[in-house]
């Protein structure tokens, strides 16, 4: 530890302002862009579900209860898109 | 090698390597940059010429660091863009750009206000300092233009064009502002040299380095899987993840 | 005004001429638009004896500074202008379909546009010279600076012209894109001149200026014919 006491870690020999207008705004701006970009990609995500589920709806869709087998399997196949 | 090149511009594929890659980026990350930057804050000792300013340090080499480095990143995206019209590289530069923004911002900020107690004033044109000004300058027309047009497949090819001019006038902007202004104390930080600071001092710096470009890794696959998904939300293996995980429900 | 269609078997550099002669004289039709950056330049720099200080010391000092950042937003303004007729009448879809390099057509429009903006912006460096107080050698330093540098800002800011090309808001989007790419050829343009002022030999720097120049030259036609032709797939 490179200071005596927490008052003196808080106040780094009077630099305290500076480090910790700093780190906090990188911590401030850090966090904004990473639970900004975490929640804006789940909201995404969220639409796209709904999407999925409205037009699952319309199509008959394989319950995983009391379909066969096969069935279940069949929308399990990873089919490739390129 | 060409099959896995194809694998990887393959948004589908990519999206899952993200999700399994994405929790290991993010706590190995926050490990490292935590590490690093409560060694650096609280146990390196202080630098014997600036005191404790010095410790602005930890946050604002990693991100000036990281903040030109994702423009050669996006750089070399915009090649593969331009040459192979790979969607992947796109989205990747799409996605990036305002991360990048973001942490050009933030080494001008701690650069500014390091410069508080060192040179005595907040803003000094040196030319590290300008070189980053012009750098967020740069990310600033990416963004721009990306957003100025709204045809998906002309921005990608537009923003790559802007991005290779950026990249090849970078080492001509930084050339010509060292000869404006040959002021600043010489490059803290070369992989290739041993530093001249005591170990007690790069080391934390090296981690938080490191961090910070794992927290990166991990923005940028939650970015780009956002945008990977706004674009293909209509296909089948998009709404096929969503069946996926009501049959494991 | 339509072109005429350039078959084949014309050279590239008949095409270039063709080009060249054809912006020439739209341009001579609209003379106001020649004259309008020239007189941007005059008022910007009158601005800052107004806005600073009349101070010979002052301008003496600041003068080459001065009339390099007039010189450069003047280019910038006139740049929106050097794609957008030919691409609302439709002329840019017909230079894109020519047989010959569309590289080679667009250096040649823009080789147009400096002796339109950049070459009368030098010529009349002297008189605005003589009214910030500059000494004989600083002009005539200064105006070698502008002869080899705003064929750079003309060349670099076709790209963005063609970046921008029928977008909304385009003329502040290409500033935006385009200032921070000018910035290294208005500082060894007015380097230069502070150095000749201090009496150190300035062949170095021209010659870097010339390799900018060079550089420019060689690279951006490529850049601005690709981004001419993303624009235009894109209306």
């Amino acid at each position: 530890m490179a200071f005596d006491s927490f008052g003196a870690f808080l106040a780094m020999e009077g630099h305290g302002p500076y480090v910790w207008a700093s780190y906090g705004v990188f911590f401030v701006l850090m966090a904004v862009l990473m639970v900004g970009s975490y929640r804006r990609r789940n909201a995404v995500l969220q639409s796209c579900r709904q999407h999925a589920g409205s037009r699952s709806s319309r199509a008959p869709k394989p319950d995983s209860d009391t379909a066969p087998a096969t069935a279940a399997s069949f929308t399990r196949v990873d089919v490739s898109q390129d | 090698m060409w099959p896995f090149f194809h694998k990887l511009g393959s948004p589908k594929w990519f999206y899952g390597i993200a999700t399994r890659l994405m929790p290991w980026l993010l706590v190995l990350g926050l490990l490292c940059l935590g590490a690093g930057l409560v060694w650096g804050l609280a146990f390196a000792p202080k630098d014997y010429l600036q005191g404790n300013s010095y410790r602005i340090i930890f946050i604002h080499v990693p991100s000036a660091f990281l903040a030109q480095s994702i423009y050669i990143m996006m750089a070399s995206a915009a090649v593969v863009t331009l040459v192979w019209r790979m969607k992947l590289a796109d989205v990747f530069v799409k996605a990036t750009a305002p991360v990048g923004l973001v942490l050009t911002f933030i080494s001008l900020f701690t650069g500014a206000v390091w410069g508080k107690p060192t040179w005595g004033t907040w803003w000094i044109w040196d030319a590290r300092l300008t070189s980053m000004l012009i750098l967020l300058f740069l990310y600033g027309g990416v963004i721009a233009l990306d957003r100025a047009i709204n045809d998906e497949k002309s921005a990608a090819r537009a923003v790559a064009i802007l991005v290779l001019v950026g990249v090849v006038n970078i080492p001509i902007i930084k050339y010509s502002v060292d000869w404006w202004n040959t002021l600043h104390q010489p490059a803290t930080f070369k992989l290739t040299e041993k530093p001249s600071m005591p170990a007690e001092m790069w080391v934390p710096l090296l981690l938080s380095v490191i961090g910070l470009y794992l927290l990166f890794g991990w923005l940028a696959c939650l970015r780009m899987q956002t945008e990977i998904l706004i674009r293909e939300q209509r296909t089948r293996w998009v709404q096929d993840l969503f069946h996926v995980n009501e049959g494991v429900r | 005004m339509m072109i005429k269609p350039l078959d084949q078997a014309v050279g590239s550099i008949e095409a270039m001429k063709a080009v060249f002669a054809r912006d020439m004289k739209v341009a001579f039709r609209q003379r106001q638009d020649l004259l309008n950056p020239l007189l941007f330049f005059m008022m910007v720099v009158t601005l800052f004896p107004l806005g600073v200080s009349p101070e010979i010391s002052f301008l003496q000092e600041a003068g080459a500074g001065i009339l390099w950042v007039a010189a450069l937003l003047s280019v910038l303004l006139s740049l929106d202008h050097l794609f957008r007729h030919d691409f609302d009448d439709g002329t840019l879809e017909q230079l894109v379909l020519q047989p010959q390099p569309l590289f080679l057509l667009v250096l040649a429009k823009t080789m147009a546009h400096w002796v339109l903006t950049g070459l009368p912006l030098v010529l009349l460096t002297p008189v605005l010279g003589v009214m910030v107080h500059l000494d004989g050698n600083s002009i005539a330093i200064l105006c070698l600076t502008l002869l080899i540098g705003t064929p750079v800002l003309s060349l670099i800011g076709a790209i963005g012209a063609a970046l921008t090309l029928g977008l909304r808001s385009a003329g502040v989007l290409l500033s935006l894109l385009i200032i921070p790419l000018y910035i290294p050829v208005l500082i060894f343009g007015t380097g230069t001149v502070a150095a000749a002022a201090e009496g150190a030999p300035v062949g170095a720097y021209l010659a870097l200026l010339g390799a900018f120049l060079v550089l420019a030259l060689t690279l951006a036609p490529f850049a601005s014919a690709a981004a001419l032709k993303v624009s235009l797939s894109n209306s």
